[in-house]
């Protein structure tokens, strides 16, 4: 379905992959492929199995059926979590009080790999400031990370998930409480992340207009996969315009 | 200040006092941001039926609280786990059972007696140099320990779902720290009694958290206060004839109180 899918070996496989959520069936034969350059917008309606299928590929929850691959390894053999950052849904997990300063915050993900006491202090402040850079938030490395906005947070959050220079960063929903203005900034930065940084992009949203603007490819998902191609092929397919109407089948399957 | 540079109990009693004090305070930094703080106070109760087993078998009590507590730490975790509890419901009822064993174990082993008053209220200053070096030893592991998986402790308590995702084995991590707070828990025993250990765990990290503006301070201004009121309740105690114990968390909680003062003050224009 995919174009591209041809020419280069994928960083991401999904073989027919179904979960449930006790009788509740949430992901139905799910197959696709993830590969290296993409900026793909995984989308559906809420309830859609969008974040299941995330934390699946990242090993966080046991598939009923199928199998996910990493760089060509089944998920629970992966090793070399390093190579992956992953941005969680903000709203569920945050401690505002948290005591944090963002340098720690990003120094988290560099360091929990480390075997003891970290690694050398100038490769620390070195990764972790051009992690910083990359989002724009150099200048707040000292600041507590309950005190910034929403959208500041989601940035740091952003520096910590690529520190390891991964080759894939997963978002889940991350402009949820962001205002339009600095949605656009955020999307224009991980564009650049996505073209001058070769990091592979995997976000999940609800918000189908951001398909137009950002992404080069989409995977629409209502428990099972509705749509995976291109951003212009989907523009033109009846899932979109199903979407579009706000059509009752991408609602939900369980109505 | 000369009798603290003479007479072998009170060095015995700071030695103990200190390193105990910064183990406390540093589990106590992760305890209260993973709103856990009140299992430090039902393994103290889990500890009092230890210590009445040990009591009552004639077997040295430190050693067979060490092994309860740590049982019944995993049992807490486990019980959270699979019964899909509400919150300490967990931790309510084993520290009730613990009680409860403890009061029919001391009654049988007609030992409701001084000895067993000193694991109540604490008795630093009566602790005899090979609990001195047992105490020291462990709470030495459990701060190398704290230390070693620092960032990964901080990191699945700051935001659980990434460390996992980053490959941290959380579950572990988990039962390491559970069992690290176990040993902490019977040891902070020794040095304000079973009744009060839970605060010595959770008030000087409390302070710490009020003015901390990142994670390494909070640890570090924790275990200074920690430290601080130990140092400052054996002198009290020693030269005014204070009860240590009590001493200590009294002081430990004024230190609070001036931390969030402290804090209020700064927040204001």
């Amino acid at each position: 379905m995919v174009s591209s899918a041809a020419d280069s070996k994928p960083l991401i496989n999904v073989n027919n992959v179904s979960f449930n959520y006790g009788p509740i069936q949430v992901l139905k034969d799910v197959t696709f492929a993830i590969h290296p350059g993409d900026f793909l917008a995984i989308i559906g309606p809420n309830g859609s199995g969008k974040t299941t299928l995330v934390k699946i590929i990242l090993g966080l929850l046991k598939p009923l059926s199928g199998v996910a691959r990493i760089l060509d390894k089944p998920v629970d053999e992966f090793k070399d979590w390093s190579r992956i950052g992953y941005v969680p849904q903000k709203a569920t997990h945050i401690d505002p009080l948290f005591p944090a300063s963002i340098k720690e915050v990003v120094a988290m993900e560099l360091l929990a790999s480390q075997k003891f006491l970290g690694m050398n202090k100038k490769e620390e402040e070195i990764a972790i400031d051009r992690a910083l850079e990359h989002v724009g938030m150099e200048n707040f490395k000292n600041r507590r990370i309950g005190s910034l906005s929403g959208g500041q947070q989601q940035r740091v959050f952003i520096a910590r998930a690529i520190v390891n220079q991964p080759h894939i960063l997963f978002l889940d929903e991350p402009t949820t409480g962001v205002d339009t203005e600095t949605q656009d900034r955020f999307y224009d930065m991980l564009n650049s992340l996505n073209k001058k940084e070769n990091i592979t992009i995997v976000m999940v949203t609800h918000d189908i207009g951001i398909v137009n603007k950002h992404v080069n490819k989409v995977a629409c998902l209502n428990q099972k996969l509705v749509y995976h191609g291109t951003h212009e092929e989907f523009c033109q397919s009846q899932a979109f315009k199903e979407m579009l109407a706000g059509g009752h089948h991408l609602i939900s399957h369980r109505h | 200040m000369d009798a603290f540079f003479t007479y072998g109990f009170l060095q015995r009693a700071l030695l103990a006092g200190v390193f105990i004090a910064v183990a406390c305070a540093l589990l106590g930094v992760f305890l209260i941001l993973r709103r856990d703080s009140m299992i430090g106070h039902g393994l103290a109760h889990i500890t009092f039926a230890g210590v009445a087993l040990g009591l009552f078998l004639k077997i040295i009590p430190l050693g067979v609280a060490l092994v309860v507590a740590v049982v019944a730490a995993l049992g807490i975790m486990k019980l959270k786990e699979k019964a899909g509890l509400y919150g300490d419901t967990a931790i309510a009822i084993f520290s009730s059972v613990g009680l409860a064993v403890g009061i029919v174990l001391a009654t049988l082993a007609q030992s409701f007696n001084v000895d067993l008053f000193s694991y109540l209220f604490g008795d630093i200053l009566a602790i005899e140099t090979s609990e001195v070096w047992l105490s020291v030893a462990l709470a030495a592991v459990v701060v190398f320990v704290v230390i070693l998986h620092y960032h990964r402790f901080m990191y699945m308590t700051f935001d659980r779902e990434a460390a996992k995702a980053s490959g941290i084995k959380v579950g572990h991590l988990d039962v390491l720290l559970t069992i690290l707070t176990a040993v902490t828990v019977v040891l902070g025993m020794k040095v304000v009694g079973i009744l009060l250990v839970s605060a010595l765990v959770v008030i000087p990290a409390a302070a710490g958290l009020q003015l901390a503006s990142n994670f390494k301070k909070a640890i570090i201004l924790s275990s200074l206060i920690a430290v601080g009121s130990v140092l400052l309740g054996l002198f009290l105690a020693y030269y005014l004839d204070f009860p240590a114990s009590g001493t200590i968390v009294i002081l430990s909680f004024l230190f609070f109180i001036l931390f969030f003062l402290l804090k209020k003050v700064r927040r204001s224009p």
